[in-house]
């Protein structure tokens, strides 16, 4: 996906970062040949590169397109949850509206259907209209097992089995990260729009990131 | 049911399966274009998921199970224990501390120091936290890890009740993280009576590059409230802390990374010198075997890729860290020489997640019931000592114990982890048998006989006194610690920097009845600034045998289904302090509030 109209700063941080010049730990010693980096091993162990569809039917590959070099914020649905979903939904339909049009720049939220045999791309369009949901904004749909591979290596389970295959007590949580920095974390989907969006500010470039806002006052 | 083990069985064997496989497409070293080849490749390079190669499934315990399960292997015993090293004052600081934040100089504080002019430091500190490159074991390879001025763990703060100190903390730390880790940080002094400012608040994180001054006034809790006169309470007095990394939502990453250490505080009673006070075994100057008996141990358990040998932290997971190698002052396994005297070893699990259960095993004779006597809870002293046969500790628990190795001459013993734990919700409950734990340090005593002038526990003499908990507190407040769509919540909300839950009215009596709501899991639970004592668990007066609950501490080991009602006083300072899960993994998945003392407490029972 390419994405014109983006900060020169940002896209010249974002390419030192990863190329790697970076990511090389000072004084470590060189890995085993044919080990993977970390951040190979972490794109690896979470992120497969299963073909995905958006709400407007175009084919995605998960970590290629989706995931690498970028600042995202993704979280699991379905249309039909009447649980969590829609609070969450609308929730970040607020941060997005908080964090302008960074979103679809270099953030980027992604909603992943809980079940794809029911949720087609153009329900999904609907879904997203009825929240408000803006540019930058992927709902995503795919094959049951890639799905069930996705929600697997991205830690939305349960460890336990008969909990895990509950879909309406599903994991509510957002996760949020940047890829090239290497940093993971996560958030309740239920809190406040504006603490969300504080959140993600945390994996913001490092220029950009200023010390100790959080509630300091 | 005989029919779901079977699948079980069958789908373990499919995830081994899995990592067989891709440990022999690695040991193979097959080239990239053979791998494409033989359609194992993706064209983005990483291996295809497809069955017999999956990535990240979890066994039937709910560990993570990558393939990769286990670190690689390390020949316990064969490295000397390690003191930390003594962390030493300055004698100034540059430029000189101020009340207010010297945000000009890059100061990252953003409060001025509320105590600064009552309790002016008298020494001086500054510490950086940096790149450490440490060996944990021979066998592995240099490790990239965080510490304090380069340590993992970090210096020992030596300190004393009466001499207010100021650290200035530095962040020298990279973004490269090498795969965890945020090199944005607050470090909080576990369970310092310091002000809100000093403390460690997880959103009072600084960046690279920025500083930050703690105060640490080293003062008895009621100095300037309910014990003005006497300079404070002396049976508030507390002896074991340690610090540690408590950035908000990344918390578990950066302490597993290695940003910990500890600090231990002395007075006229708990003096470091055998010949006087309570005649607790000697500290001496810390360095080396010789007038050196009281030695703080710090327990963590780590992960290494199978692959490269190197700390590995899943940031992807919800329930809690368990690694596989087990660590003493940043060594895997290894192995102490002792007088055979009394030693006081002050002992603390800092997590992940893991729970233990520590005794000491003499493979010899496996039927001994090797006592020894715990002295504090969460390093503060007890009314007196219990003798006791195991201590447990849940993350951040601290216990002193005095093990007296004189009957043990000549003989090797070990301190070994018997409380079985299979994934980081919490243990099984099963004590194992001796010998079939994970034995942690082992103890040869085999130096020369010396003098030893510490006090005989057996004789039980006297510490500190309990403070009275009878009083009638302002307020009781219900805390409720859940779990809702796998997310961590206490009374269903979730953490919020900037949402106070509960107004305590400065100096004043509360209780706080705490119960553990969340089904498998368990929790330790720590309130900063203040120790509280129970007043009951599950309905009943704290224990005396065989755990020792009836201290004041500052972690509540919440077991299954436990209800604690617990008393506390909140004295002297003011601001925000957090309430959380220790298992830093839940505490970074939102399990903690903010509360907040202030002039006027409100009346939320339910906050």
């Amino acid at each position: 996906m390419k994405h014109v109209g983006r900060k020169i700063m940002t896209g010249l941080l974002a390419a030192m970062f990863v190329s790697g010049w970076f990511l090389t730990p000072v004084g470590a010693q060189p890995l085993p040949p044919g080990s993977q980096s970390p951040r190979q091993r972490i794109a690896a162990a979470h992120f497969p590169n299963v073909t995905l569809t958006t709400q407007d039917g175009r084919k995605v590959k998960f970590y290629d397109d989706l995931i690498k070099d970028k600042i995202v914020v993704i979280n699991f649905m379905y249309a039909e949850c009447t649980g969590v979903c829609p609070g969450i939904t609308a929730n970040l339909a607020r941060v997005q509206k908080l964090l302008g049009d960074r979103v679809g720049r270099d953030i980027f939220f992604y909603s992943i259907t809980l079940k794809p045999e029911l949720d087609s791309p153009q329900k999904l369009k609907a879904y997203a209209a009825m929240h408000g949901a803006g540019p930058g904004w992927l709902f995503l749909t795919g094959a049951p097992s890639d799905i069930e591979l996705l929600r697997r290596s991205l830690g939305f389970t349960n460890p336990d089995p008969k909990e895990d295959a509950d879909k309406s007590n599903h994991i509510g949580n957002l996760r949020y990260g940047n890829e090239a920095l290497m940093q993971w974390a996560a958030c309740p989907g239920l809190v406040r729009p504006g603490y969300i969006a504080e959140s993600i500010g945390w994996v913001d470039w490092p220029k950009e990131n200023k010390g100790g806002k959080g509630g300091n006052k | 049911m005989p029919s779901i083990s079977k699948r079980n069985r069958k789908k373990e064997k499919e995830i081994e399966d899995a990592a067989k496989n891709r440990r022999e497409i690695i040991a193979a070293q097959l080239s990239r274009r053979d791998m494409l080849k033989l359609g194992l490749l993706s064209s983005a390079g990483f291996l295809v998921p497809i069955r017999g190669l999956s990535a990240r499934a979890r066994n039937s315990a709910g560990a993570l199970y990558d393939g990769n399960p286990s670190s690689p292997p390390t020949t316990p015993f064969t490295q000397p224990f390690t003191r930390f090293v003594v962390k030493q004052p300055v004698p100034s600081l540059n430029p000189a501390p101020t009340i207010a934040p010297n945000t000009a100089a890059g100061e990252g504080r953003t409060i001025a120091h509320q105590a600064f002019t009552q309790f002016p430091p008298v020494k001086f500190y500054e510490v950086t936290q940096q790149p450490a490159n440490v060996s944990v074991h021979p066998q592995l390879p240099i490790q990239p890890l965080w510490g304090f001025d380069g340590m993992v763990p970090g210096p020992l703060y030596v300190a004393h009740y009466g001499e207010p100190i100021l650290v200035r903390n530095h962040n020298n730390l990279p973004t490269n993280n090498g795969g965890f880790g945020k090199n944005s940080v607050t470090t909080h002094l576990h369970n310092g009576h310091t002000p809100s400012e000093s403390d460690g608040f997880p959103c009072y994180f600084f960046e690279n590059g920025q500083f930050y001054d703690h105060h640490y006034p080293n003062v008895y809790a009621g100095v300037l409230s309910t014990h003005q006169a006497q300079g404070g309470d002396i049976n508030e007095a507390m002896s074991t802390l340690w610090y540690h990394d408590h950035r908000v939502d990344f918390t578990s990453q950066n302490v597993y990374k290695g940003l910990a250490g500890m600090y231990i505080l002395f007075n006229d009673h708990d003096t470091g010198n055998e010949t006087t006070g309570f005649h607790l075994p000697s500290f001496g100057d810390g360095v080396g075997d010789d007038s050196n008996f009281d030695v703080p141990m710090l327990f963590s358990d780590l992960l290494f890729d199978s692959q490269t040998g190197l700390a590995a932290f899943d940031t992807f997971n919800f329930d809690g860290v368990l690694g596989d190698r087990f660590l003493v002052n940043g060594k895997i396994q290894p192995v102490m020489h002792v007088h055979p005297r009394r030693y006081r070893f002050r002992w603390l699990d800092a997590g992940p997640s893991r729970f233990y259960q520590m005794f000491l095993t003499d493979l010899t004779n496996l039927n001994a019931h090797n006592m020894f006597w715990q002295i504090s809870t969460d390093g503060n002293l007890l009314p007196r000592p219990y003798q006791v046969e195991s201590v447990r500790l849940g993350v951040a628990e601290r216990a002193d114990v005095i093990i007296d190795f004189s009957q043990y001459a000549g003989k090797t013993l070990y301190i070994e982890n018997r409380l079985e734990q299979t994934d980081g919700r919490g243990p099984s409950g099963n004590v194992l048998n001796a010998g079939q734990g994970n034995r942690i340090l082992k103890i040869i005593v085999d130096l020369p006989t010396v003098a030893d002038n510490s006090v005989n526990p057996a004789t039980l003499p006297a510490f500190y006194t309990l403070p009275n908990k009878t009083a009638t507190p302002r307020i009781i407040r219900n805390f409720k610690f859940e779990r809702g769509n796998g997310q961590w919540q206490i009374n269903g909300k979730f953490m919020d920097c900037n949402e106070v839950r509960v107004q305590v009215q400065q100096n004043s009596i509360e209780q706080w009845n705490i119960f553990n709501n969340s089904g498998g899991w368990q929790h330790p639970v720590h309130i900063h600034f203040e120790e509280f004592q129970f007043l009951s668990i599950n309905g009943a007066p704290p224990p005396t045998s065989p755990l020792v609950l009836n201290g004041r501490k500052d972690v509540i080991r919440l077991e299954h289904n436990m209800q604690t009602n617990c008393f506390f006083r909140f004295r002297d300072f003011s601001g925000k302090y957090p309430m959380h899960c220790h298992n830093v993994v839940h505490e970074d998945h939102a399990m903690m509030l903010v509360w907040e003392i202030g002039p006027t407490g409100d009346n939320n029972t339910n906050p």
